[in-house]
């Protein structure tokens, strides 16, 4: 318990110094909010710096540091320049979209990851682990990018899947399942090109890691018992392989909120990803610093969740805390 | 023929204990090749691992296989141990033609011959506590109930000298005599006929070798296990092998008693290896004290 408080606390101290840092970061960039104004010459510079002292842009940084920060324990995470409204439920309804979207691809990549690593480990060497080795390495050839774009043209050229939002126009007339139903259908062409995006690094760890352990002298110590293959592989291989793979995993959920960005914006999936775009080019600074925070509150948890489950699967973590 | 060990009917053999016996183990013309393919080429090339490897284990006795580095003892102990396929040849256990047998009717026989490995601390899996490593043999060979297997593992760590009160500690653990002692006693939990020895007391330091060494002569008098003992240390082989064969890039080139061997080497390969040893003579003269 001890270890998880130290964990829990190394996690806040990282977070406010992220706060800290992308504060910082951005007072660096030239110009703010309200520069375009002061090039407009049909809005006085007297206007401009109301506005500006308004806003407390006028303010030195830690002041401004200490009311940003006071607005995130009232909950409001600052004020978005752009809308007018606290950044939170602005964030929390993107977020929301774009976790749908992560927790869908994330579920199932390592759904399909799992027995397919496990398999071509199993038949490491053979023909059909090559040919998936061929498959694996084009999918991590092709740049995202030129991935997302031919989904974009496929779905576009067939008509098969709707592109751009997550509901019709027609949402809502629809009954509850109707609703499902039209989201998923939305859902679909996004979830696979992040699928497709992320599953081919997840199978190459998973093959190798299992593979390192398969040529254990413990494995062929069980194999001299008369060991079937399934337990080999699920009782022997899988767990004692597990550790980078839950250190991976812990990782994927780190980048829940940033894997998606580039998907949401070529696929219009109206997730954080466009949001922070905009708001960086027009220096909303506000939103983007609730974006990187809350990134950063999904790193700093995925971390969390990986060591959870490290200390509850591997005994020698455990062991070593009573030392 | 020349290369089969001929101990047990050999008359003048000081430890013949004029046995009638047939040999547990007996391996004729074993080779074992390997395919591998040429870089950038589909031009293959066959390596040899070992060719035409005849020896025979008798009953309660320890057989040596000694040789350097790369002469393919550690191939020869594995495809005995029946993890990997000979090209050619034969081996027979208690005059079963083992290479005859499918996989399903190979699984009971599986028990009979049990390997324990250089280093004890990649020999065990990290994940499983003593006692279940112990009682996983017997699982796997769907022997027991589970207290039945559990109370075995236990009596078994007694008997490799560990406490069993430490059976839910996991193999990290554990120093490394204490995991070849984990490892020996899951080798055990079976009741195998033959131990295959492949380095086994290579990683230990002087004092645990010793230990290990005076644990397996006990366990062999007291259940006739016979082992065959790979090993690249001929100090050790002199104290515990009643026979010895000597590879040589994949050929047994010599094979013997251990006293005969020591005493009067043909090979030129073995004589090499015996001049390598201070003062033979002198372990001699202690063993024989």
């Amino acid at each position: 318990m001890r270890y998880l408080a130290r964990r829990l606390l190394h996690s806040m101290l990282l977070l406010l110094a992220v706060s800290i840092f992308s504060f910082a970061i951005l007072q660096l960039a030239p110009g703010d909010f309200f520069t375009p104004l002061s090039v407009n010459p049909q809005i006085s510079a007297h206007t401009v710096a109301t506005l500006r002292s308004q806003y407390g842009l006028d303010k030195p940084f830690p002041i401004r540091y200490e009311h940003w920060l006071r607005s995130v324990f009232r909950g409001d995470l600052g004020l978005s320049f752009a809308s007018g409204t606290p950044v939170a439920p602005l964030l929390v309804f993107r977020a929301r979209n774009t976790l749908l979207l992560t927790g869908t691809s994330l579920l199932l990549a390592w759904m399909l990851a799992i027995p397919f690593g496990i398999w071509s480990a199993a038949r490491r060497g053979k023909w059909t682990d090559r040919a998936g080795g061929v498959v694996t390495s084009s999918f991590l050839t092709i740049p995202d990018l030129v991935l997302f774009l031919a989904l974009l043209l496929l779905a576009v050229r067939t008509g098969w899947f709707p592109t751009g939002g997550m509901m019709s126009a027609r949402f809502d007339d629809l009954g509850v399942g109707g609703k499902v139903q039209d989201v998923a259908a939305h859902l679909f062409l996004p979830v696979v090109g992040l699928v497709l995006a992320t599953l081919p690094p997840l199978v190459r760890h998973i093959r190798s890691a299992m593979i390192e352990v398969l040529e254990a002298p413990f494995v062929l110590a069980a194999r001299a018992h008369g060991i079937s293959e399934r337990r080999v592989l699920l009782r022997y291989a899988l767990p004692v392989a597990a550790n980078p793979l839950i250190t991976l995993f812990g990782y994927s959920i780190a980048g829940m909120l940033s894997a998606s960005l580039l998907v949401e914006v070529v696929l219009s999936w109206p997730g954080v990803g466009p949001l922070l775009v905009d708001a960086i080019l027009a220096k909303d600074v506000y939103v983007v610093v609730a974006a990187v925070m809350l990134s950063s509150v999904f790193l700093v948890a995925g971390n969390l969740v990986a060591d959870a489950l490290l200390f509850a699967t591997d005994p020698r973590i455990r062991t070593e805390q009573i030392n | 023929m020349q290369e089969t060990l001929g101990h047990g009917m050999n008359p003048e053999s000081p430890q013949s204990n004029s046995n009638q016996f047939e040999p547990l183990l007996r391996v004729s013309g074993l080779s074992k090749q390997y395919v591998q393919r040429r870089p950038f080429s589909r031009q293959k090339i066959v390596v040899s691992a070992f060719q035409d490897v005849s020896l025979e284990v008798f009953p309660g006795e320890t057989l040596a296989l000694v040789g350097e580095s790369g002469a393919g003892k550690s191939s020869l102990a594995r495809c005995i141990a029946l993890l990997e396929r000979p090209s050619t040849g034969k081996i027979e256990l208690a005059g079963e033609n083992l290479l005859a047998l499918n996989r399903k009717q190979l699984f009971p026989i599986r028990r009979e011959v049990q390997m324990i490995f250089q280093d004890p601390s990649s020999a065990l899996n990290p994940r499983l506590t003593a006692c279940e490593i112990i009682a996983e043999p017997l699982l796997i060979q769907g022997e027991g109930t589970k207290p039945q297997r559990r109370a075995r593992a236990l009596q078994l760590m007694e008997q490799v000298g560990l406490d069993s009160a430490q059976e839910h500690k996991t193999p990290l653990e554990f120093s490394g005599g204490q995991r070849q002692r984990l490892a020996i006693a899951r080798a055990l939990a079976l009741s195998p006929r033959l131990l295959i020895l492949d380095e086994a007391l290579s990683n230990l330091d002087a004092a645990n070798q010793t230990l290990i060494l005076e644990l397996l002569a006990d366990l062999q008098a007291a259940h006739s296990l016979s082992f065959l003992h790979i090993s690249h240390d001929l100090r050790l082989v002199s104290e515990f092998a009643d026979d010895v064969a000597v590879m040589y890039q994949g050929r047994i080139v010599e094979s013997k008693d251990t006293r005969k061997l020591f005493t009067s080497p043909e090979h030129s390969y073995t004589k090499e290896l015996l001049a390598s040893v201070r003062s033979v003579e002198s372990i001699l003269l202690e063993r024989s004290a």
